[in-house]
């Protein structure tokens, strides 16, 4: 029978035979839903595009991003040798897009590791355990959410000092009480369910009843939260590294570049404008992906 | 010694004002290897008994005991291993994102069985799933065989006391009438105890020894199958409830 079965049938079967090839399968049948949806893989394009550049900026980069050339400044797009022009000390800006893809990568990165994570964890819990720790954790996720964003986080730069680990952080610090809120709502709904009882007439106790039966369940709206918010990570990152309080010069992170080139946006546009459309994509793909794996992943919708 | 002892159990949910008594001093008896039924309409605390007997239903009052052993309010991990439930409605008692395998492979674990493999095996036989069933998804099965894992799963750590909380009722006919068989087999085989909950007294008529009758949380008649079938009721809720079920 293995002679004439394609891998096609051998991932689409409706009686797998192990373990393994259950989950291969099911994760197949996931891949087929996103593939069908033309603006989330145009999102994953772009993403795996700048996955690639970031990986290869050396081989890629024209220019050293960090070598300045004073009598070649503020050059125009399209100038031999700076397909985007030069900044205000001459430095290639093609270079230093394509370097600061790897900072931009690092900062969405760290964020995604710690911030949805923190939340699942404060979320599950205080919707399982529910009564006083529901009501202390949640007040805590509440002042958290009751300051504007940026402004925590600058205040965070300010006392931990400036730098994009600090920002990360200050990042993070703001960004996981959405997650908590949500883990929390989708908890309170899955604990009163019959599989939860089921599982609990086992004996089993809350720890695994909340990692192993919740955050399953969790998981998947928190990943297509997480790339919806990405977004804003990345604004966020920028807007303190516009303000001065992220990445530090000369290193080229979009927001700090995009802070350089504002003296002279009327006159040299183009040296504001370009990272600014760097951020835009890399956003707008995110947001792309999101949605198409909002469809993927939502179990309501899978039902 | 009888298998279950319910002896003047009082259920209730929410606190003071608020406080809604779902079961008012219900006192039966079920003897090993019988089966017996609790029929009532809709909220007449039928299903509260389950719940109340395996700790779900965390607010009673009055006297549990399994074999003579009153029930602590914290069950122990060997009461669970003694008495199993199956839930009503098949597509929400399986976990969505747990396969077959885990399912069954989870609860065996939990319960200290070693072979877990082999057993899982069995468990799928027994209750008439083959092997083609054992990775599959709870969304890749048809309500049906959901309800066979449940009763697999419930089986799993080798309970004496079944609890059965309207297993049939989210079936559709057909499926109805091969699920009930399975449960007789099933208790015949292994000398099961059943404790059933049912709207529907033809299933009851099929499935039971004796049934208890309630309404409004009471208790109003206990009275032996035979009886059902002769349509013989003292009570007048019982008879109004016959008339109705003709």
């Amino acid at each position: 029978m293995s002679d004439t079965q394609t891998l096609r049938e051998w991932l689409l079967t409706e009686t797998p035979t192990s373990r393994r090839h259950a989950k291969i399968s099911a994760f197949y049948q996931g891949w087929l839903t996103l593939r069908s949806n033309t603006m989330a893989m145009i999102g994953l394009g772009i993403l795996v595009l700048m996955l690639f550049v970031a990986a290869a900026a050396p081989l890629l980069a024209p220019h050293d991003p960090f070598v300045q050339d004073l009598g070649n400044r503020l050059a125009p797009l399209g100038t031999e040798g700076h397909v985007f022009g030069t900044d205000s000390l001459g430095r290639d800006i093609l270079s230093r897009l394509i370097y600061g893809s790897r900072i931009t990568l690092y900062i969405v990165a760290l964020v995604a590791l710690i911030a949805p994570i923190a939340g699942l964890l404060v979320g599950t819990v205080s919707g399982y355990v529910g009564g006083w720790t529901d009501a202390v954790l949640m007040r805590i996720t509440d002042i958290f959410l009751a300051f504007p964003r940026l402004i925590l986080a600058l205040a965070f730069v300010a006392a931990l000092g400036a730098g994009i680990e600090n920002a990360v952080l200050a990042i993070s610090l703001t960004a996981w009480p959405p997650y908590a809120r949500i883990s929390r709502a989708e908890t309170l709904t899955i604990r009163s369910s019959d599989y939860i009882s089921a599982i609990q007439l086992q004996g089993a106790g809350a720890f695994r009843i909340i990692t192993k039966h919740i955050w399953p369940l969790c998981i998947s709206s928190l990943i297509v939260r997480v790339t919806l918010d990405m977004a804003g990570i990345i604004l966020a990152a920028a807007g303190l590294g516009f303000l001065g309080l992220g990445a530090q010069p000369p290193s080229p992170e979009w927001g700090a570049m995009i802070s350089e080139g504002r003296r002279f946006i009327l006159d040299y546009w183009w040296v504001a404008t370009v990272p600014g459309l760097a951020i835009f994509t890399v956003s707008l793909a995110f947001n792309l992906l999101g949605d198409g794996l909002r469809d993927v992943l939502d179990p309501k919708a899978g039902e | 010694m009888s298998m279950l002892d319910v002896d003047g159990l009082n259920v209730w949910f929410g606190k003071h004002l608020e406080r809604v008594d779902a079961v008012k001093g219900a006192t039966f008896q079920v003897a090993r290897g019988e089966s017996f039924g609790l029929v009532g309409e809709s909220g007449s605390g039928k299903s509260t008994i389950l719940r109340a007997i395996t700790g779900l239903a965390p607010d009673w009052s009055g006297t549990l005991s399994i074999e003579g052993q009153p029930i602590a309010k914290k069950r122990p991990k060997t009461f669970f291993k003694q008495v199993q439930m199956v839930f009503q409605d098949p597509y929400a008692s399986l976990h969505p994102r747990h396969s077959v395998d885990q399912v069954l492979g989870e609860t065996l674990h939990l319960h200290g069985f070693q072979d877990i493999d082999t057993r899982v095996v069995k468990l799928l036989d027994d209750v008439g799933l083959g092997q083609k069933f054992r990775f599959r998804y709870p969304h890749q099965l048809s309500g049906g065989q959901r309800q066979r894992v449940a009763i697999a799963r419930a089986l799993a750590p080798e309970p004496e006391l079944l609890l059965l909380d309207e297993p049939t009722s989210a079936l559709d006919v057909s499926v109805q009438a091969e699920i009930l068989n399975l449960l007789t087999d099933l208790r015949a085989d292994r000398g099961l105890t059943y404790l059933m909950v049912s709207h529907d007294l033809s299933v009851v008529a099929h499935m039971c020894d004796r049934l208890a009758v309630m309404k409004s949380g009471d208790i109003v008649e206990i009275m032996s199958v035979d009886a059902l079938r002769a349509m013989n009721a003292t009570h007048p809720y019982t008879q109004q409830l016959f008339k109705a079920s003709l």
